[in-house]
């Protein structure tokens, strides 16, 4: 059953990224990639790893995603014109450049994978604590400092936020992004 | 104290370093007692060495000592080392106590000189480069004390820089030795390509064995040397500068340019006889333009009016018999004259320079006269040294001049002789001009000198007094023809113990070529001086005594016309100089040499320089660097045309680095 | 592509799809101009990356490659935040999303 799965998700996947690059509106480009995202939280589920699949959906699809629809309707985006400097070498040079990475990426990738020495947490130790709290585990005692510096990160983020959105002087309008 | 040789050049150089670190607050007073006390300290070092030195026995009378390796690379060697042999002590001995007077002097002649530090200073850093160059025991530190007494020279002519002309005057001297320097130090190459040192005693030893006689490789050599020798020494065709160099303070001009530094061309020629009698055609020509520059010089300084441009081509013209003496083989006679001449010459430097303190600063000799009774000392000790430099028994100068002479008349080339004589007759002649001018006959000396003129203070009187005695004294060392008599020329013989061999060396080189000249030359040469060596003297007595009396006879004819024309009929020299004008004249301008010179040599020169300057050091030296610049600009700017302000553009360039990025990596897997 | 009849998925599947997942990403910011879809581009990419990530963390039997996905994720979701106040900005300053009208810094 799951190669089935498997390539349905995949299917979708792809289908919507692909849509995500070549339709003209941006809020067609914005949901179509929600459906890639969530497409992909499918296939977290499949891998073994529905904590994952959970933050994509929250963190990306209802987050990430939302944030980008704020800032097209806040800018009122219309559909894209295709037109502007250098517009007939971008497509040209883009796609060709996107082909061969992908003849690379193939070349690269069609030879065997010899895996390496297989981890420390086999799927049944896992099971027995959950996904969860494995990563959990894992989190706050190897990786503490990382989870640290992260969430400095994103306060750092805020702040920039905030800041670069701020209006300069005695404007009027609106004072801050959302 | 033979064994701290180094002493005598460290004295100087300490004294000098004192005046340098410490002297503005040691004030006037206390930098000239430091500057007079280490060359004085120097002296007593030479003297003392000198005494030691004698009593060696003869053949062991050869000191060396080595202060340090300097330069060592394969075979070659030149270290930091002295040699103390008769020849540098006599040099050292004459530096030293010349020099020693002519310290004490200065510190009355330039009391309140702004400069005094910087000169004294100069003075002892002369002092310790003369020293270096005398005492050193290879041709590399001779060269350094070589360029030293240069360098110092042109740092005193040019005391007063603040003078166009002395500022002019000290670059002419420095650049004209630096040319002879040129021909110094290509000899000094041809040595050491070819017998692969440079220390004397070893030169000297393997010359002879692996040179052929008068062959290219000798005669190069030699003349190279000379070359150096004649722009040091201002002999023809480089001492245009000398008469230039009157522009320092008297004392530098007393004791670098008539005592000590002129002379190192001919201690140079003295220390390497061995090399110039391998190369007869040099030896010639050291003597004929030695005969030829006193000459050429006393013809010139017959009509000078500078009191100071006088006896500057009187030095010149006694240099050059210095030179003669040499060419015709009588090396001590001419090392003689050398020390005879130091103590006359800086008398009459001195002296000129206490008259010139006297009147306030005048050179002018039209503008002296009957300054005998308001100075007293000042006129004696110079009619002492005139008499000296005349040539008058039983001063100085009669008994070195005449060793010379004789030695002339004995050589390859008779006229030589007959140059000297009637150059001989011409000094007596313009050194009395001179004294008449100065010091008899009515004043003629303007307003305001008059009314400072005084005696000069004790430190410029007691070193005329001193210098006096020795002009008056020293000649009786050389007595010739009385056995014992020629102390002087006795001790000097180890030094030049080797001419016979040597002498034979060419000898059997001429027999066997067929130059005719060279055998005739060499075999008189031979005969000459196995006569010349003590004990041999019976057969030329007569001649001896013949020479000395026409070569008095020749001083006297000279006094007696000068007494004529200035002291007892003054307007005759007037008439005289009217009626061959153009001769007078051409006399009075030096033969043109100077603006010969400045035709041929300077003035192209200074276009090339300024060619070289215009096209090539700013078109194409920094072209080239402005060039590198220009052209890393236009690298960025063309570089610049990648930053098209577009994001896109440069996230496909990104991408396409992975892509090559990829290629490498890949190309591994 | 003969697992599709069998039980399991093989790893080199899961890789395809995150390399052709990167590459339409790629394509993305290279072909379009505006800003914001470029920037959904570059969380495609991101995503595509976190994918690898995960495949390799199951077939390897280790969670730290989850543990790397999650902060992949609060990193990107950090700059997205900052990256789209920079839109903003630019949007403001000159009245327009699309890339290829700002080249101010053109040098």
């Amino acid at each position: 059953m799951t190669p089935i799965f498997f390539l349905l998700f995949a299917a979708v996947a792809v289908f919507s990224a692909l849509m995500v690059v070549l339709q003209r509106n941006p809020v067609a480009s914005a949901l179509y990639l929600v459906l890639s995202f969530c497409s992909l939280a499918g296939l977290y589920v499949l891998l073994h790893a529905p904590f994952l699949a959970a933050v994509q959906v929250i963190v990306y699809a209802g987050a990430i995603m939302v944030l980008f629809l704020f800032v097209i309707m806040l800018l009122n985006l219309r559909k894209d014109v295709e037109a502007g400097v250098h517009r007939t070498a971008r497509q040209l040079f883009g796609w060709l450049l996107g082909l061969v990475l992908a003849a690379q990426l193939y070349l690269l990738l069609r030879a065997p994978w010899g895996l390496g020495p297989q981890g420390q947490e086999p799927a049944e130790a896992v099971q027995a604590v959950g996904n969860t709290q494995a990563i959990g585990l894992r989190l706050y005692t190897d990786y503490l400092l990382p989870f640290e510096v992260t969430s400095i990160v994103l306060l750092v983020a805020i702040v920039g936020a905030v800041v670069l959105s701020l209006r300069q002087g005695k404007h009027e309008g609106i004072e801050e992004a959302p | 104290m033979l064994d701290h040789l180094y002493l005598i050049p460290l004295l100087p150089l300490v004294g000098l370093l004192v005046n340098l670190a410490l002297g503005a607050r040691l004030g006037n007073r206390g930098v000239g007692l430091v500057g007079c006390a280490a060359i004085g300290a120097a002296f007593v070092v030479t003297a003392l060495d000198l005494a030691a030195l004698a009593r060696l026995p003869e053949a062991a009378r050869h000191v060396t000592q080595t202060a340090w390796t300097w330069m060592q690379a394969g075979g070659f060697r030149a270290d930091v080392a002295f040699l103390l042999d008769p020849l540098s002590a006599v040099m050292c001995l004459v530096v030293t106590f010349v020099g020693f007077l002519i310290h004490v002097y200065s510190v009355g002649y330039m009391h309140g000189d702004s400069g005094y530090r910087r000169y004294f200073i100069a003075l002892n850093l002369f002092t310790f480069s003369m020293l270096t160059l005398v005492l050193a025991d290879n041709f590399v530190l001779m060269f350094v004390g070589w360029e030293g007494v240069g360098l110092c020279s042109y740092l005193l002519i040019g005391h007063w820089f603040e003078r166009h002309s002395a500022a002019h005057a000290a670059r002419k001297a420095f650049v004209v030795n630096r040319i002879g320097d040129f021909g110094f130090l290509l000899g000094i190459f041809l040595l050491a390509t070819s017998l692969g040192t440079v220390n004397f005693h070893e030169v000297f030893a393997a010359a002879p064995e692996r040179w052929a006689v008068g062959g290219a490789l000798a005669t190069a050599t030699a003349l190279l040397l000379f070359l150096g020798a004649t722009g040091k020494s201002a002999q023809i065709p480089l001492y245009v500068w000398l008469p230039d160099a009157m522009e320092g303070p008297t004392p530098v001009s007393a004791l670098i340019h008539a005592a000590t530094m002129v002379t190192a061309g001919v201690y140079m020629v003295a220390r390497c006889h061995a090399l110039f009698e391998l190369a007869p055609a040099a030896l010639v020509t050291v003597a004929v333009i030695g005969a030829a520059t006193a000459l050429f010089a006393a013809t010139i300084g017959l009509v000078q009016r500078d009191i100071k441009r006088v006896l500057a081509y009187s030095t010149v013209s006694q240099l050059g018999y210095m030179f003669l003496a040499c060419g015709v083989g009588a090396y001590s006679a001419g090392i003689f004259h050398l020390a005879t001449h130091a103590f006359f010459k800086a008398l009459l430097f001195l002296g000129a320079g206490s008259v010139i303190h006297a009147l306030s600063g005048e050179q002018d000799l039209r503008r002296m006269g009957g300054l005998k009774g308001r100075l007293p000392w000042t006129h004696g000790t110079m009619l002492i040294a005139c008499l000296a430099i005349a040539g008058i028994p039983p001063f100085a100068g009669f008994f070195s001049k005449d060793a010379i002479l004789a030695a002339a008349f004995a050589g390859p080339l008779r006229w030589l002789y007959y140059v000297g004589l009637l150059t001989a007759g011409l000094t007596a002649f313009y050194m009395f001009r001179l004294l008449y001018l100065t010091f008899y006959g009515g004043s003629r000396v303007t307003e305001e000198a008059e009314h400072h003129l005084h005696e000069s203070p004790p430190a410029m009187v007691v070193p005329l007094a001193v210098l006096a005695v020795g002009s008056a004294l020293v000649g009786l060392l050389g007595i010739p023809l009385l056995p014992g008599a020629d102390r002087f020329g006795d001790f000097l013989k180890p030094v030049f113990a080797d001419l016979g061999h040597l002498r034979e060396l060419a000898a059997a080189a001429a027999a066997g070529h067929a130059s005719a000249t060279a055998a005739v030359g060499h075999a008189a040469a031979a005969g000459a001086h196995g006569a010349a060596a003590p004990g041999a003297h019976h057969a030329s007595v007569g001649l001896e005594v013949a020479l000395m009396a026409v070569s008095v006879a020749a001083g006297l004819v000279g006094i007696f016309v000068a007494r004529r024309l200035y002291l007892l009929e003054p307007g005759v020299a007037q008439r005289l100089a009217e009626r061959f004008q153009r001769a007078y004249r051409t006399l009075l301008d030096k033969y043109y040499v100077d603006e010969l010179y400045g035709a041929l040599v300077v003035r192209p020169l200074e276009r090339l320089s300024g060619w070289l300057w215009r096209v090539f050091d700013v078109r194409v030296i920094d072209g080239a660097v402005d060039g590198t610049g220009g052209l890393v600009v236009l690298g960025g700017t063309i570089l610049r045309l990648f930053q098209n302000g577009y994001v896109g553009t440069y996230a496909f360039f990104l991408v396409l680095g992975v892509v090559i990025l990829f290629v490498s990596l890949g190309g591994a897997r | 592509m003969s697992w599709v009849l069998g039980d399991s998925v093989p790893m080199t599947a899961y890789i395809t799809l995150s390399a052709v997942l990167f590459l339409l990403g790629v394509v993305g910011v290279l072909v379009r101009r505006n800003a914001i879809i470029i920037f959904m581009s570059i969380e495609l990419m991101l995503n595509a990356a976190n994918l690898a990530l995960v495949t390799f963390a199951s077939f390897l039997n280790q969670t730290a490659g989850q543990v790397f996905v999650f902060f992949v994720m609060a990193v990107a979701a950090a700059e997205v935040a900052v990256g789209l106040a920079i839109i903003v900005n630019v949007f403001r300053a000159r009245q327009t999303v699309y890339v290829d009208e700002v080249n101010l810094l053109k040098g």
